[in-house]
């Protein structure tokens, strides 16, 4: 097997055992990516150097018998809306073309500080607004099972180059499903932590009460070895728990007897892809047969999640995107006035969907709005809270899908952004819930397109959805999902 | 038809914290443009506010010593509006959930005191400032921005509208600066810009309680701008309604050197803000006894210290004001008071020749010695020294801080008296001055004063005038 086709977990022990070196490792996953990135298009920025860099200085402390982290060595690919000093971080966005910001996020500082070489910056939906990475500024990325199919979004670039084997693992941001969505277009393990276990510090913010960061990645191995790394309180961020981070390594491999599993009736609605659906209720059996007791549970409030999270996420995201106003930063015109320079500075930089949630949003916010829409989204956004509280007290874990479909195909929806919208309805609950949630492949379908199940469990409860989730793992061989045939070389 | 004018003030306090509210940059002034800058106050994506907890307590405190009831549970907001001085294109403000309600601020009318309510008290952060290289914004060839004040703390208080008159207005500001001085969490200066007040007023028939159309009174940059500007936008407004017009709800700007209010902008397109609760910072949560405790460390108020100056050594009104228009000058007269009996003597010299000292030698009270003015006192008591030599120790005390006791042995300024020293003085002012003399010998009892005060002349005061009078009388 060649390198760049091990998971972060079989790449660690090899470095571990000092049978291959950071730099190889690193060097394997600049080759495939050199051959299969004209395809895929995963990436928006490169950093060859500063990864081999990173994997050199591994290795020597590795020589010198440091204490290393077991991701030392492991390459990691980040979505381009997390901040890295000194590398440009474009939020796929025209504005952001030439930013350079001054530090790291925090999540990408743990990266570093544990010896992660940083492969480059991936690809997304404009400042995170999309779910197929179409609404990218500079170019639409390309799922690696099918290269006419979309990735999925936001975070389509990361999953692209993990499924594409560019990269071991990747760190993508979730605010309505944006690890989750493409890991499962992708045939990946995709999580989205609790609100609040992971620093937001340094992510370009879309809606700051939504947004969380998550691994994207081959097996629920990596997932929980990546988020082990990330998870925990940060001074930078007011938001982070100071609740104390688990052991999700250690949860593994310790089965679901006695679960109790909720299996979500809103997510097998009779539009959904036949297949999906037997894919979801394959999951319940398999859990059943593993000891856990798997009841139908329905969520009253959920329904309305599309239009609760489209109303409060474009309220937040009208706001978080008012600095974009080139004067300090970013796209910057000269014009005869002010407001002529902010008009022309964001009009020509920003893309349609961009301006659309803005424009939603600043009429949302409005005061002659403001109850009738923003207030009214948040009483039901408290109702969806209850119902996942109430679904707890009852469930150890919620399973059901994470999309209606497997990947679409690259312009088949972009002139018809609800139907986009209408796509997430799985995955935005958990968000407005504050719940974490794991999306894990569940084998492929007749068309060859890997398709996705997803579990979600109550918050800072990550370690149940790691039991289960690597449980269906194992079910389905413990291998990882890998498209066949590979993207075709040049 | 005889009106009234209602008005309630807006007044924007920066707290004198160290650092500013929602990163660690520093709040010095005078610092080289955008040098107290970090990417959190620049507003740079992916930048969290980090709240100061300093900030949090000097607002509690001034809530406190305004008497507002301070919130166990209050939560920020953003203020949405683009402007090239707010970095993040909001303002992390407090909207529904101030951090204190209620409160009021008694103020001393020569006909009474009187109880100005308070709406509410909030936290907020300052924006930065704007240089234009023209009039404005809009017609400057170019404007300049300087994020240094970006991010100061700020506590913006507001008033229910029942102040009657601008000298109202100008008393409550005054008041309200000597009790955040007292309480130390600024320094309260209009000049520079770290308390600053902004005005609306109406008019209603006099007795009525419903209210006029409004307008809202900007640039008030001095106490004397206040109430220049009220009490002349409630004569604008009067004559409007007197001529049977309509006062239109406007902005309105007060050109100090005209004397005058300018129209700015009429409110029909009023600002929509966009508020909505900060995402990004917890609800702040105080416990009652961090509440408690900050009561507790609250010193004596301005009208408590006022109340006890004159109960407890017999000040008048005037003076107990005087003396504790700052805690520094009325602890510098209770420090002295301790050990000099004579209170209203005491606070006679503070507040009449003291405060001119300082003024003139620029210097603070807390720089003197309580100490040497007593002793300057007990001189003067005793006879050592008289008055006009007391002002010209009091004098070079201030400048120099040197004691008064050595002052006079240095510079040999003690009385003169004892007709061995005064006898030839007064034989010489005799012949020099025969016409005197001889009209003193002819009844003329003014003709003594004259002589007496030509001998004062020649010891620059020093001789006693006493001593002086037996000694022309013996000779004449
Ligand atoms: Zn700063």
């Amino acid at each position: 097997m060649k390198l760049y086709e091990m998971t972060a977990l079989e790449l660690s022990r090899l470095l571990g055992k000092k049978e291959v070196s950071a730099v190889e490792v690193t060097q394997s996953f600049l080759e495939r990516t050199g051959s299969v990135e004209p395809q895929v298009q995963a990436y928006i920025t490169q950093t060859p150097e500063i990864a081999l860099a990173a994997a050199e200085m591994v290795d020597k402390q590795r020589a010198r018998g440091e204490a290393l982290s077991p991701l030392a060595g492991v390459p990691l690919a980040v979505k381009d809306n997390i901040c890295t000093g000194g590398v440009r971080t474009t939020c796929a966005s025209r504005f952001m073309e030439e930013y350079i910001p001054p530090t790291d996020a925090t999540v990408v500082m743990k990266a570093r500080r544990a010896g992660m070489p940083l492969l480059g910056k991936t690809n997304l939906d404009e400042f995170a607004m999309g779910s197929s990475t179409e609404n990218s500024a500079f170019f639409p990325t390309r799922n690696p099972w099918d290269l006419q199919r979309v990735p999925g979004g936001s975070s389509g670039g990361s999953a692209a180059a993990v499924a594409a084997g560019m990269a071991p693992l990747a760190l993508g941001t979730d605010t309505g499903g944006s690890v989750r969505q493409p890991a499962a277009f992708c045939g990946l393990v995709g999580l989205r932590p609790t609100y609040g276990r992971v620093s937001r510090a340094g992510l370009v913010p879309l809606a700051s009460s939504l947004d969380q960061a998550g691994p994207l990645a081959l097996t629920t191995a990596d997932a929980a070895l990546l988020l082990s790394l990330i998870a925990g309180e940060d001074r930078l961020d007011p938001t982070s728990s100071a609740a104390p981070v688990d052991d999700y390594t250690g949860a593994l491999s310790q089965g679901v007897r006695g679960l109790k599993v909720g299996l979500l009736a809103e997510h097998l609605p009779p539009e959904f892809d036949s297949e999906i659906i037997a894919a979801v209720r394959r999951a319940a059996a398999a859990l059943e047969k593993n000891g856990a007791i798997v009841e139908e549970h329905a969520m009253p409030h959920i329904s309305s999640s599309l239009e609760v999270y489209y109303l409060l996420c474009a309220a937040e995201a009208s706001s978080n995107l008012g600095r974009f106003d080139g004067l300090r930063y970013g796209r910057s015109e000269s014009a005869e006035n002010v407001t002529a320079m902010y008009s022309r500075a964001r009009g020509e930089g920003f893309g349609p969907e961009v301006k659309r949630r803005i424009l939603l949003g600043t009429a949302v916010l409005r005061e002659s709005r403001y109850e009738r829409y923003f207030l009214q989204a948040q009483r039901v956004r408290a109702l969806i809270r209850r119902d996942f509280e109430d679904a707890f007290s009852r469930f150890d874990l919620l399973l059901g899908a994470v999309t209606p479909s497997t990947a679409f195909k690259l312009g088949e929806k972009i002139e018809d952004p609800l139907a986009i919208y209408r796509g997430d309805i799985c995955i935005l609950p958990g968000p407005l819930a504050g719940v974490p949630s794991i999306a894990l492949p569940a084998g492929t379908v007749s068309g060859g397109l890997p398709v996705g199940v997803q579990l979600t469990a109550a918050p800072f409860n990550e370690r149940v959805l790691f039991r289960a989730a690597h449980l269906l793992e194992q079910e389905r061989g413990g291998r990882p999902l890998r498209p066949q045939p590979a993207p075709p070389a040049l | 038809m005889e009106y009234e004018a209602v008005i309630g003030l807006e007044i924007h306090v920066e707290l004198q914290t160290d650092s500013k509210i929602f990163c660690g940059c520093s709040t010095a002034f005078g610092a080289e443009p955008n040098t107290n800058c970090c990417p959190g106050c620049l507003g740079l994506p992916g930048t969290l506010p980090l709240l100061n907890r300093r900030a949090v307590e000097y607002g509690v405190l001034a809530a406190l010593a305004l008497n507002c009831q301070v919130q166990e549970k209050s939560i920020f907001a953003r203020k949405n509006y683009f402007y090239p001085d707010l970095p993040k294109a909001y303002q992390i403000s407090q909207d529904d959930y101030p951090l204190a309600r209620g409160g009021y601020l008694e103020i001393d009318l020569p006909e009474g005191s009187r109880r100005i309510n308070l709406q509410r008290a909030h936290l907020e952060e300052e924006a930065g400032k704007l240089v234009h290289a023209g009039d404005s914004i809009m017609s400057a060839a170019y404007s300049l921005v300087d994020y240094n004040r970006a991010g100061v703390p700020l506590l913006e208080i507001v008033t229910e509208p029942e102040i009657t008159s601008g000298r109202e207005a100008r008393l409550f500001l005054e008041e309200l600066r000597r009790l955040l001085r007292y309480t130390g969490v600024s320094d309260v200066k209009m000049e520079e810009g770290s308390l600053r007040c902004d005005a609306n007023l109406s008019l209603r028939p006099a007795g009525s309680s419903e209210l006029g159309t409004r307008t809202e009174v900007k640039n008030l940059n001095s106490f004397r701008a206040v109430e220049q500007a009220l009490n002349y936008e409630a004569e604008r407004q009067a004559r409007i309604l007197a001529g049977g017009g309509e006062v239109i709800q406007a902005t309105c700007h007060w050109d100090d050197s005209c004397k005058a209010t300018v129209v700015m902008r009429m409110k029909e397109g009023a600002a929509d803000y966009r508020y909505f609760p900060e995402p990004d910072l917890p609800p702040l949560l105080l416990e009652r006894s961090y509440i408690e405790a900050l009561k507790e460390k609250l010193p004596e108020l301005p009208r408590q210290k006022r109340q006890r100056l004159r109960e407890r050594y017999g000040l008048d009104d005037e003076e107990a004001a005087i003396i504790a228009d700052t805690r520094e000058m009325a602890d510098f007269f209770e420090c002295a008071a301790e050990s000099y009996q004579d209170h209203r003597n005491l606070a006679n010299w503070v507040q009449g020749d003291l405060i001119y000292q300082l003024r003139e030698a620029g210097k603070e009270i807390e720089q003197i010695s309580p100490a040497l003015l007593v002793e300057l006192l007990e001189m003067l008591d005793r006879g050592e020294i008289n008055r006009p030599v007391a002002k010209e120790l009091l004098e070079e005390m201030v400048k120099s801080g040197a004691s008064p006791r050595r002052l006079v042995k240095k510079r040999g300024l003690g009385k003169i008296s004892g007709t061995e020293e005064l006898a030839p003085l007064v034989e010489q002012v005799i012949t020099e001055n025969p016409e005197a003399a001889e009209n003193y010998r002819r009844g003329k009892k003014k003709a003594l004063a004259f002589l007496v005060g030509k001998v004062m002349a020649l010891t620059r005061g020093r001789a006693d005038p006493q001593e002086l009078n037996r000694l022309f009388k013996e000779k004449l």
